[in-house]
């Protein structure tokens, strides 16, 4: 287990920009969760550390070595792939063993059994093992892909959205057991994701990419609680952030453009009246659909409100975040 | 009756059945036609009317792989008794074995020939499109073009340009030389196939091998080549075929110790003329490889085709 370092890396295909200077240290032990839209610059992040594709410029260090010069095997890493990532023509079981057998581990008969076994069950596919990967169903395969990845003990594992082809159930176990894991085994954890719940639990920090540039790096309350952008604060929240011109409320300092209200930051009962569009009960939560001066806003109530559409709720902000018109924090 | 729009009728059942069948006979019929004169006397072989029904006899096959000699009266009274079927065979024409034909030299060499290009073709066409479909090749587009092109025109078109050259490089009759050159033609064929097949296998499969500590060359023959085994089946039999029947290089580079199988084949001559149960004989033995290799590979063949094909 290691410290990977970022040090001004940036990669570019063909006119466009993948990664933009970016630097970051994940440390030994932590659990980093990359976020941001497609072509952000998360896979290419994970393709960096991994040693599948190599920066134009920067440095990139495992354990305090660099390892700009070295090829993925020498690097001891273990990723998992979002797809496409089981050998088709072995069995599951071969698939788990391929890298204990790599020339580069050589691992004793007995051991990769016992490895192979006990990941299996881990990941819920033992009765699996002697199956083709290709008769596996597109959940079972993305197990066996992790499992490829858990049967090792290298440096860093890497992530990219390895739960995203999941059903729910399926997704929460599995959440739960990637961060009993890395806890355990004091992995250190690179992974990329698009879903904030998987953010938010198993991330010690969270790094947001935007255009192949890290905006924000911090633990996931820091991210939610004290966003740098719109953009950043966008990342985290379900519902997302409700962001209005700033002149919406009264008493917005003077370089506002805009004010962003998370659902706990709009305080009802008191202040300007709105209209309730719609009521949705999720079960857990209940969200109000608003209508305030033209603008729409989502928010969450009492599980069991009393409110129906075309009611009237009095609202105002509570501890906003204030934006500048580039759409970066005013402290 | 019902309608529907995706299964046919019973009318178009049996036109398409039909259909089959007529075209299947049409092709067939020459080749039963060559395996039944190889199993004919050599009057019944060019017998007119043809005859559907003879009387079978392996006297093609003896005279093809042997030579026959006439001898005196006197003599052909004094030999002992024959010691073997073919040789009574040979006896009840009249006739004494003098020693075996050259078809059996000749058939080796259209194996070694045949086998041997087939698979030096088979490597070099998988390492080259194994680079044209995962490496940045410069003027990758221009080679795969020119590689393409030696395949606009037919290949005896350079016949001269060749014989001159093998006279001059000692390559004139020998069995590299015609591994070389059946090699060189098959290879554009079997580089764009090739490079069809491993487009298809996802590069992911040797991304993950390499992060699980393999070599890009153990990634290679561990994930990509048995992936790709369809298709290099696939592309060995058509290489195969073409090398297997070849003739009019053959006839031109070749006259002895090279020689393949079917520029010897029409040569064979009987007693008094063209001994066609032989050359029917031995047509039909030439076809036994190719046969069996294709049906072994069948399965391959047909997924191969289509496989490389469908883009996804």
């Amino acid at each position: 287990m290691a410290e990977v370092s970022l040090r001004g890396v940036s990669k570019s295909f063909g006119a466009d920009n993948a990664l933009d200077d970016v630097s970051m240290t994940i440390p030994h032990g932590s659990f980093v969760v990359l976020l941001g839209p497609t072509g952000a610059g998360k896979t290419t992040t994970l393709r960096m550390v991994s040693g599948l594709d190599r920066p134009d410029s920067g440095d990139i260090s495992i354990g305090g070595r660099s390892v700009i010069a070295l090829t993925p095997a020498q690097r001891n890493v273990a990723m998992v792939f979002q797809q496409y990532s089981l050998y088709p023509h072995l069995s599951v079981r071969e698939n788990l063993e391929f890298p204990l057998k790599s020339p580069i581990l050589k691992t004793p008969r007995a051991e990769i059994d016992r490895k192979v076994g006990e990941v299996a069950e881990i990941l819920q596919i033992s009765h699996k093992l002697d199956n083709k990967a290709t008769e596996l169903s597109g959940g079972e395969m993305q197990r066996v892909s992790i499992g490829r990845a858990l049967v090792r003990n290298p440096a860093v594992y890497l992530m990219d959205e390895p739960l995203s082809s999941l059903d729910a159930k399926l997704r929460a176990d599995l959440r739960i057991e990637l961060k009993n894991i890395q806890a355990n085994s004091g992995a250190t954890l690179l992974y990329v994701t698009h879903d904030q719940i998987e953010a938010m639990t198993m991330a010690t920090h969270v790094g947001v990419l935007d255009h192949g540039r890290l905006v924000q790096f911090g633990s996931p309350r820091e991210i939610y609680e004290d966003p740098v952008s719109i953009y950043a604060a966008s990342r985290l929240g379900q519902p997302r952030i409700n962001i209005l011109p700033a002149d919406c409320f009264g008493g917005a300092p003077k370089a506002a453009a805009f004010i962003g209200l998370r659902p706990e930051q709009i305080q009802q009962g008191e202040g300007e009246e709105s209209f309730v569009k719609r009521v949705e009960h999720l079960g857990d939560q209940t969200r109000l659909h608003l209508s305030f001066k033209t603008h729409d806003l989502i928010t969450v109530t009492d599980p069991h409100t009393q409110l129906d559409s075309g009611d009237i709720v009095r609202i105002t902000p509570r501890n906003p975040f204030y934006f500048d018109d580039s759409g970066a924090r005013l402290v | 009756m019902s309608f529907s729009p995706t299964e046919p009728s019973r009318r178009q059942k049996w036109v398409a059945g039909t259909l089959v069948v007529v075209y299947a006979l049409v092709t067939i019929l020459p080749l039963v036609w060559i395996i039944a004169t190889g199993f004919k006397s050599p009057s019944d072989a060019i017998a007119y009317p043809p005859k559907v029904v003879f009387e079978p006899t392996l006297e093609g096959y003896v005279n093809l792989f042997t030579t026959r000699t006439r001898v005196s009266e006197e003599d052909f009274a004094a030999l002992p008794p024959p010691s073997s079927w073919y040789e009574q065979i040979v006896r009840d024409s009249g006739l004494v074995i003098a020693g075996p034909s050259r078809y059996g030299a000749r058939f080796a060499n259209s194996l070694i020939i045949g086998f041997g290009s087939t698979f030096l073709c088979m490597i070099l066409g998988t390492a080259a499109a194994y680079a044209f479909s995962r490496f940045r090749v410069p003027i990758k587009d221009d080679l795969l073009f020119f590689i393409l092109s030696t395949r606009m025109m037919p290949p005896i078109a350079v016949a001269i340009p060749i014989f001159l050259m093998f006279k001059n490089l000692g390559l004139n009759d020998t069995h590299a030389g015609m591994i070389l050159l059946y090699t060189a033609v098959n290879l554009s064929l079997s580089v764009w196939l090739l490079k069809g097949f491993i487009d298809e296998i996802p590069v992911e499969y040797e991304e993950a091998a390499l992060i699980d500590g393999y070599t890009r060359f153990q990634a290679f023959y561990k994930v990509v080549l048995p992936q790709a085994a369809t298709g290099i089946a696939s592309t060995a039999i058509f290489c195969l075929i073409f090398a297997w029947n070849e003739y009019a290089f053959a006839v031109l580079l070749t006259s002895g110790t090279a020689q393949t199988a079917p520029p010897f084949i029409p040569t064979i001559l009987g007693v008094g003329g063209q001994d066609w149960p032989a050359i029917a004989a031995g047509a039909t033995l030439f076809l036994l490889p190719v046969m069996v290799f294709t049906i072994l590979l069948r399965k391959h063949l047909l997924r191969g085709i289509t496989f490389g094909a469908v883009r996804k």
